[in-house]
C-alpha cells in the first residue's frame, strides 16, 4: 500500500512539475480522428520547429478531447499563459503559431479554438473559454474527464489525477458494499440495453463456484461509433481501474478484454498500460494488500457485430465461432468456460472510478431518476459540430443536435442512435428526453452511443437498406428468423430503391420486420428489424413516394435520380467532360453541355467537379423527377 | 511465411483451443490472408480438426484466405461515411478498376476491402489507402489519387 501512496506522491509532484514548470508543453490530439486528420504531421513540424529554433518544449500525445471536427488539435500551453487550444492545425499553421507564441509572445487569437484558464484573463483578450464553446457547454465529463488532458500511456499522469483512488475506496468498502454503492449509483449498462449494473454483478457473485470472469466488451461493432474506442486510445487506465473494481465486487480474478483487432492504437495502449499496472502492483496476486488476486488477458477479436451479444462474445472468446445460445442460463451464472460470467461495456467500467471515488450521491446529481450518470455519445453524419461527446441522462436530443452539434448543414430530416439494432428518429422527436426508456418507446434505443444526424440529403428508405444489408451480413445464421427474414428484407428494400416496388410490398415488409423482432433468438435478430420499423413509421411518405411516384426527396435512390445540366448556369467550361468516366457529357467550350442519359453511370465525379472547381457554375443537378423511371 | 516464424508466433501461445482466434489474427497479419499451410500448421499445434479451424475463420468477415494485392485500398462503408457518400467512393474504385468489394486486380497491384468503421467518423467519408487514412474523400480526389498510385 505504502509503495502506492509513495508512487502516487511522487506522480502528483512531477504533474504539479510539468504544469507549473518553465518549459512549454505542446498537447497533441493523437488519437485515431486526430491521425486520421494528420496529427502526426503536425507532430513532426513540431518537433523540427523546436529544433530548428532551439526551444525547449514537453510534447504531450493526448487522446481524444471531443470536437473532433477541428482535428487536427494542437494546444500550447507556456508560462503565464493557461493553455490554448488551436484547430484544424497544418504542419505550417502549427509552425506559425510555435513561433509567434513561444518567440513573439502573440498567442494568434484569430487561430485559437479555447482556452483553460479562468474567465476574463486580459492576456486572452479574443479567445473564448475552451468549456464556454457551444459545444463543451451543456456536457459534462465525468468518464472522459482525463480524456485530452493527460498522457494515455502515462499512468503517472493517472495517478496525479486521483488515479486508482476509487480502487483504494473500494478496497476499504468490501466486495458487497462496492455492489452496494454501484446500486445506490443507478449505474446501468452502458452498452446499450441499460441493465443495472449492479443487479448483474449480484447475480453473479452470488452464483456458486470459486472461479468467476469479468469481460470487458470493447467489440463496438456499431459502424459509425468510436466512443469506447477514443476512451481507451485517451485513458486507457481509468477503464482498467474499473475492471479490477468491477472484478473485486464480483470475485473474479480473472478479467478478459475482448477488443476488435482493428483497433490497433487502442491494443497496443492498453498492452502498455497492463505492463504499467504490472509494475506498479496493480494486477497479480494480493494486488495492494488486499488479498484480492487479479489478473488480465487483452483478448484480440475477430470483429463481428454479432459478438458485441454476451453469450456470442463467450463464444468467441473460446475460440469457437461468435454464434449466441438461447439464455439461460444466463452468462453471470453460466458463462465463459461454464463458469459465472460478468460482462460489461467499457464506458460502464470507465464509470466506476467516479463513482467510488465520489460517491453514489454525487454522481446521482448528473441525469433524472432512474437514469442518473452521464453518457458519451459519438455525434456525425450531417452536422456541424462532430465528435465525442458527454451528456447527462435525460437531455433533450434538440440539445444534443442544436446545442452541441450545431445542427445540421442542411435542413435537418432525423437522427439515428443506437446503430444497426437501433431506430430513426424524426423531427418530432427532437424534444425527446435522453433516457432508456423514453428511447425505447419511441421505437428506437440508447445503444452504446452511436448518434448520426441525417439532413433532408439522406434519405431514410436507403439508410434502413444500409442497415438491413449490415445486420444481413452479420446475422450469425444460426436461427431461421434472422438469416432468412433480413434478407427477404434487404430484397424488399432493395425493390422500394429501384422503384420496383408495389404497395402490398410495404405490408409485407411491415409484417416480416415484426416477425423477426418477435422470432430472433437474439439480440441482433431482435433489434435488426429497428431500422426499417421506425423509418417505416416516422418515414412513410417517404416509402410511399418512392413506390407510388418513383420519387427519392433526398435524390440518393440511384434508379430514381437523373444528372442533368442547368442550362442558365452552365458557362461551358468543359471541367466534367474530363472527369466523366463514360463520356457521357457532351459540349463544346463556351456552350452549354449535355448529359448522354444512356451512357450516364451516375458516378457523381461531374456534379463534384461543377461545384468545387473554381472554373465550374455549379450547374449540375441531381434531381429525382416524380413519375420519372 | 516460413516454418520457424510459425513457430516464432506459436511459442507467445498455450496451445488450447481459445488461442485459435488470435492466433489467425497473428498470422493473417503477417501474411495477409491465411493459407492452406497456416491452417495445417494451427491444426496440427491446436490439436483441432482442420475442419474445425476452418469452421470458425470463416465465420468471421476479418480473415480471407487468399493473397492480397500489394496495395490496400479500404473504403469505409460505416454510416457516417454513407451518410456523406461513402457509397459513391466505393463505386468508383469498383469501375475504375473493374473489380468489386473483396477483390483484387488481375495483376496483383490492388486489394479492394470495405471497412466498416475507420473510427474517425467526422471527417467523412474516408479512405485508407495501405496505412494511410484520408479524410473528406471526393469521388474526382479519389480518383486523382488512384491514377497516382497507378
Amino acid at each position: 500500500m505504502n509503495s502506492l501512496e509513495e508512487k502516487i506522491n511522487r506522480a502528483r509532484q512531477e504533474w504539479q512539475a510539468l504544469n507549473n514548470g518553465k518549459t512549454p508543453i505542446i498537447y497533441i490530439g493523437a488519437a485515431t480522428c486526430g491521425r486520421a486528420a494528420g496529427a502526426l504531421e503536425v507532430l513532426a513540424a513540431v518537433r523540427e520547429t523546436l529544433k530548428q529554433h532551439r526551444l525547449r518544449a514537453h510534447i504531450v500525445p493526448v487522446g481524444c478531447i471531443g470536437p473532433c471536427y477541428l482535428e487536427p488539435l494542437m494546444d500550447v500551453k507556456r508560462p503565464g499563459y493557461p493553455r490554448i487550444c488551436y484547430g484544424s492545425v497544418t504542419p505550417a499553421k502549427a509552425r506559425r503559431i510555435l513561433e509567434s507564441f513561444l518567440l513573439e509572445d502573440d498567442p494568434l487569437p484569430e487561430l485559437a479554438v479555447g482556452h483553460f484558464g479562468r474567465d476574463g484573463d486580459p492576456a486572452l483578450e479574443g479567445i473564448p473559454r475552451f468549456f464556454d464553446l457551444p459545444m463543451l457547454k451543456p456536457q459534462v465529463r465525468v468518464v472522459l474527464q482525463n480524456c485530452g488532458f493527460i498522457d494515455p500511456e502515462n499512468i503517472d499522469h493517472y495517478l496525479a489525477n486521483d488515479g486508482y483512488q476509487g480502487l483504494l475506496k473500494a478496497f476499504s468498502l468490501g466486495p458487497e458494499a462496492v455492489i452496494e454503492e454501484v446500486g445506490e449509483a443507478g449505474l446501468r449498462g452502458r452498452g446499450g440495453a441499460g441493465f443495472p449494473t449492479a443487479r448483474k454483478w449480484r447475480i453473479c457473485r452470488q452464483a456458486p463456484g470459486e472461479v468467476k470472469y469479468l469481460i470487458c466488451n470493447v467489440s463496438e461493432g456499431d459502424p459509425g461509433a468510436f466512443m469506447n474506442r477514443s476512451l481507451i486510445e485517451g485513458d486507457p487506465h481509468c477503464v482498467l481501474e474499473g475492471m479490477l473494481i468491477a472484478a473485486y465486487a464480483i470475485g473474479a480474478s480473472h478479467g478478459y478484454i475482448y477488443i476488435n483487432s482493428d483497433y490497433h492504437l487502442a491494443i497496443a495502449r492498453l498492452k502498455k498500460a497492463k505492463e504499467q499496472m504490472e509494475a506498479y502492483g496493480l494486477l497479480g496476486e494480493n494486488i495492494l494488500g488486499s488479498g484480492f488476486d487479479f489478473d488480465l488477458t487483452i483478448k484480440e477479436g475477430a470483429g463481428a457485430f454479432v459478438c458485441g451479444e454476451e453469450t456470442a462474445l463467450i463464444g468467441s472468446i473460446e475460440g469457437r465461432r461468435g454464434m449466441p445460445r438461447s439464455r439461460p442460463p444466463f452468462p453471470a451464472v453460466s458463462g465463459l468456460f461454464g463458469k459465472p460470467t460478468v460482462i460489461n461495456n467499457v464506458e460502464t467500467l470507465g464509470t466506476l472510478p467516479n463513482i467510488l471515488r465520489n460517491g453514489a450521491s454525487w454522481y446521482r446529481q448528473f441525469g433524472v431518476k432512474g437514469n442518473y450518470g452521464t453518457k458519451t455519445f459519438s455525434l456525425v453524419g450531417s452536422i456541424r459540430r462532430g465528435g465525442l461527446i458527454e451528456v447527462p441522462l435525460g437531455i433533450k436530443l434538440r440539445q444534443i443536435i442544436f446545442d452541441i452539434g450545431g445542427g445540421s448543414w442542411k435542413k435537418f430530416k432525423g437522427v439515428q442512435t443506437g446503430g444497426p439494432s437501433g431506430g430513426c428518429l424524426s423531427e418530432e422527436f427532437l424534444d425527446l428526453p435522453v433516457e432508456y426508456e423514453a428511447m425505447a418507446a419511441a421505437g428506437s434505443i440508447m445503444g452504446s452511443g452511436g448518434m448520426i444526424v441525417l439532413d433532408e440529403d439522406t434519405c431514410p428508405v436507403d439508410l434502413a437498406l444500409y442497415f438491413l444489408h449490415f445486420t444481413q451480413k452479420e446475422s450469425c445464421g444460426k436461427c431461421v428468423p434472422c438469416r432468412v427474414g433480413t434478407w427477404h428484407m434487404v430484397t424488399i428494400l432493395e425493390k422500394i430503391t429501384r422503384g420496383q416496388a408495389v404497395a402490398e410490398d410495404l405490408s409485407q415488409l411491415q409484417i416480416l420486420a415484426e416477425t423477426v423482432k418477435r422470432a430472433s433468438l437474439c439480440g441482433l435478430g431482435q433489434t435488426a428489424p429497428n431500422p426499417v420499423l421506425t423509418t417505416l413509421r416516422y418515414f412513410r411518405s417517404e416509402y410511399l413516394a418512392h413506390i407510388k411516384e418513383k420519387f427519392c426527396a433526398a435524390a440518393v435512390c440511384r434508379e430514381l435520380v437523373e444528372y442533368s445540366i442547368d442550362p442558365e448556369k452552365c458557362n461551358g467550361c468543359q471541367q466534367c467532360l474530363e472527369v466523366c468516366p463514360t463520356a457521357a457529357i457532351k459540349g463544346a467550350r463556351a456552350e452549354v453541355h449535355q448529359i448522354d442519359q444512356f451512357r450516364c453511370i451516375k458516378c457523381k465525379a461531374c456534379y463534384e467537379v461543377c461545384r468545387y472547381h473554381p472554373l465550374a457554375a455549379n450547374a449540375i443537378v441531381i434531381s429525382s423527377g416524380r413519375g420519372v423511371a | 511465411m516460413k516454418s520457424h516464424e510459425y513457430d516464432k508466433i506459436f511459442s507467445k501461445f498455450t496451445g488450447v483451443e481459445g488461442d485459435l482466434i488470435p492466433l489467425l489474427i497473428q498470422i493473417q497479419e503477417r501474411d495477409g490472408y491465411i493459407s492452406p499451410e497456416a491452417i495445417r500448421r494451427v491444426a496440427r499445434f491446436l490439436k483441432i480438426s482442420e475442419n474445425q479451424i476452418y469452421g470458425v475463420a470463416t465465420f468471421y468477415p476479418k480473415f480471407r484466405f487468399e493473397e492480397p494485392g500489394k496495395k490496400t485500398i479500404k473504403v469505409c462503408m460505416g454510416t457516417a461515411c454513407h451518410v456523406r457518400g461513402g457509397k459513391f467512393l466505393a463505386e468508383a474504385v469498383g469501375w475504375h478498376f473493374g473489380i468489386s468489394i473483396g477483390q483484387k486486380t488481375p495483376d496483383n497491384r490492388l486489394d479492394f476491402q470495405r471497412a466498416t468503421c475507420l473510427g474517425c467518423c467526422t471527417l467523412g467519408p474516408v479512405v485508407q489507402i495501405d496505412e494511410k487514412i484520408h479524410p473528406r474523400m471526393m469521388v474526382t480526389q479519389l480518383m486523382q489519387m488512384l491514377r497516382e498510385h497507378e
